[in-house]
């Protein structure tokens, strides 16, 4: 492990949270979506883990858990609202769902 | 303790109760809640002075500092003396009589509960300004009559000429409301404050060579608000236009008391006018003028009413000349008798009125002597009192004051006969022309109801018999000292000049009918420009009302309102709705493009963060 910088480790991070920014903002599919945001947060507890092995301290570690339990919870609910959402109308196009709108 | 507070406080609970139950109440609750407070606040002025007994000195009740800043302190003081115990005694009396007339009289009017709380709310106000024991306070009662007043001008407020009358009368007196303050912050700037006591003796402690100008100043602001409520020239244009109230409003308060406030204010303040000679003079020739004046015009009205508000004028002028030239206490003596007599008018004038169903042109009446008879004989008792005929009210009061006013100055006697004169001729030609010849109306005249005729009654016994009341003696002691004038060739010139005027109103009303109508055609231009009231409504329209209310339109209506104000604020509105217009664009609803701007937000802090050298 040692002879990988944190460097590297981060560019990682910072590559993987730039393509789940990306398909946050470009994708319509609300599953796309919800797999960017997670790529997101996978992305952040990448660098938690990178930051705590470095730094021998084992509060990005905690962090790190505390992030996939949220996760966890959010896929739950996430995932059962898609669900309701797909039940109701034909597409999953997130530009659609918008009947709080108005 | 007296609880002096009661006097005024009693009309002013029944002013409460009235304006905010009376709407569902009965009649007979409304009446006894009014005519009530009035009758137990006489009752009060009574126990209180019976108490006080022989009054030398002034009776003071403090109740609390009303205001407390720098050099002025005004605390809420009652005083009792005896000018105060005379004007008690004739508002509530005369207030109390004519509450029980308005019981018959606005019986089929609607608004019956509101004209009784306006009626208990104008005596809380004027029984305050008697009462003050500072020119503050009275000036709270002065505002308030004045109010009350407005209220009760406009009571038939669907009727335009009605509001339009209020709204003069209110705009008038705000013309001498504004002297008034005046003269009460020089007050407070040169003598420290408005407490009465402090006030006489300060201006009688200022030397008078080197002070006079000042002393005259305060004085003639006073008498601007003076003109104002008591209708004197210029400002007496108010009071005529007036009579567009009920007619108890008319005998109450524009005749028998508010009206008097003036009056009242000046003996009150002799003390500091017994400085001010010049501001005296003023008084007294502006009070004939307006004496003579008013009585010509009253020569020629036929408007039952303005017949009389025109002779109120003209009375309140004889009154401010006698306070004028000196002779306060029979100012006061006629402003107890014309309140006896003056109200007997208008109250019996009501009466007409009520029996003719609304007619007041003395054109349609006539030949009433025998339909309305009780209301014919006091009207003739108030005439014979207010003419001067001895041994009747008007004539002890207004002889007084000739007399007074020719141990002044001769001419002031000889203008003050003939307006006497002129004040028989009118008040009997308007009697003559009511009573006497044929009926040339259409309704079915009747008599007024008791309610109506029992104060017409008592009224017509205090003008028969007034004069005999030594109110004159009563207040002597008040006042500078005026020696008595005694001089029985004067005296009986007046009292032929009053014979002169009812005899030619008889022989040109009644002996040789029509004879009028062809004197008036023969005086052609001076008949006109007197029966216009000397066109002076009109000159002040042109004046005084036009160019404030075009330069308000154009000025401060167009320029500053539309202009600056109305300006100011749409442009704001507009400025923060353009903005808003750009602003509106980022709140698209659009999930992504939050995300986007969240991003962009991110991306800006940390670059930020970057220049600014991290976190540590």
């Amino acid at each position: 492990m040692d002879s990988v910088p944190l460097a590297w480790y981060l560019i990682l991070s910072a590559v993987l949270f730039a393509l789940g920014v990306a398909g946050f903002l470009f994708r319509r599919n609300l599953i796309t979506i919800f797999m960017s945001i997670e790529l997101m947060l996978n992305a952040v507890n990448l660098s938690f883990i990178a930051f705590a092995y470095k730094l021998n301290q084992v509060d990005g570690q905690i962090f790190a858990f505390f992030v996939m339990v949220v996760a966890a919870a959010e896929a739950a609910v996430g995932l059962a609202i898609i669900l309701t959402v797909f039940k109701n109308r034909p597409s999953l196009a997130v530009d659609e769902v918008n009947a709080l709108k108005y | 303790m007296q609880h002096l507070w009661l006097i005024p406080a009693l009309p002013l609970a029944g002013f409460l109760v009235n304006g905010i139950f009376g709407r569902r109440a009965p009649k007979a609750v409304i009446n006894l809640v009014a005519i009530g407070s009035v009758a137990l606040s006489l009752a009060w002025v009574v126990k209180t002075l019976v108490a006080l007994g022989a009054l030398d000195g002034p009776y003071v009740e403090r109740y609390f500092t009303w205001i407390e800043s720098g050099i002025l302190s005004v605390p809420v003081e009652f005083a009792v003396d005896r000018l105060t115990a005379v004007m008690l005694l004739v508002v509530t009396g005369v207030g109390l009589l004519i509450h029980i007339y308005s019981i018959g009289y606005m019986a089929h009017e609607g608004g019956y509960h509101r004209f009784f709380a306006f009626m208990n709310l104008f005596m809380f106000f004027m029984l305050t300004l008697v009462l003050a024991n500072n020119y503050l306070l009275m000036f709270v009662g002065w505002e308030g009559v004045g109010l009350s007043s407005y209220l009760l001008i406009g009571f038939y407020f669907l009727r335009r000429s009605a509001t339009t009358a209020a709204n003069k009368a209110f705009i008038v007196n705000r013309i001498g409301d504004f002297g008034f303050s005046l003269a009460m912050f020089l007050m407070v700037t040169r003598f420290g404050g408005l407490d009465f006591p402090r006030v006489f003796s300060a201006a009688s402690a200022l030397p008078r060579e080197t002070e006079a100008g000042l002393l005259t100043l305060i004085a003639l602001l006073l008498f601007v608000g003076a003109t104002g409520k008591s209708a004197q020239i210029p400002l007496y244009v108010w009071l005529p236009d007036a009579m567009e109230g009920p007619t108890p409003v008319s005998a109450l308060i524009h005749a028998a008391t508010m009206v008097t406030a003036g009056v009242y204010m000046i003996a009150r303040s002799a003390p500091l006018y017994q400085q001010a000679p010049i501001a005296m003079d003023v008084v007294a020739v502006v009070g004939l003028a307006t004496a003579f004046v008013a009585a010509t015009i009253g020569l020629t009205q036929f408007d039952i009413k303005r017949v009389f508000a025109y002779s109120t004028v003209s009375q309140l002028g004889y009154m401010m000349l006698a306070v004028g030239v000196g002779a306060y206490a029979a100012g006061i003596f006629h402003l107890v008798t014309h309140a006896f007599f003056k109200a007997l008018l208008f109250l019996g004038a009501g009466s007409l009125i009520h029996a003719l169903a609304g007619e007041q042109d003395l054109r349609r009446m006539g030949g009433l002597r025998k339909k309305v008879p009780v209301t014919f004989a006091t009207l003739v008792a108030a005439g014979v009192a207010i003419a001067g005929i001895p041994p009747f009210a008007g004539f002890f009061s207004k002889d007084e004051i000739l007399l007074a006013a020719h141990h002044h100055a001769p001419w002031l006697y000889w203008l003050g006969v003939l307006t006497a004169a002129m004040t028989a001729f009118y008040v009997f030609r308007a009697i003559f022309l009511a009573f006497y010849g044929d009926y040339r109306g259409e309704h079915h005249p009747h008599e007024s109801p008791p309610s109506m005729l029992g104060p017409l009654v008592v009224l017509a016994a205090l003008s028969l018999a007034g004069g005999f009341l030594p109110v004159s003696r009563f207040l002597g002691p008040l006042f500078p000292a005026a020696e008595a004038h005694h001089d029985p060739i004067l005296v009986a010139v007046s009292v032929a000049a009053g014979l002169l005027g009812l005899g030619s109103a008889w022989y040109l009303y009644v002996a040789r009918r029509g004879l009028a109508d062809r004197l008036a055609a023969r005086l052609g231009a001076v008949y006109r420009l007197v029966y216009n009231k000397y066109f002076v409504d009109e000159l002040y329209q042109a004046t005084v009302v036009r160019p404030v209310v075009k330069g308000s339109e154009f000025l401060l209506w167009r320029r500053m309102d539309v202009g600056l104000i109305d300006g100011a604020v749409n442009g704001i509105g507009s400025r923060a709705r353009a903005v808003g217009a750009v602003l509106r664009l980022m709140q698209s609803g659009n999930i992504r493009s939050y995300a986007a701007w969240v991003l962009m937000g991110s991306v800006a802090a940390l670059i930020a963060l970057g220049f600014s050298g991290g976190l540590r």
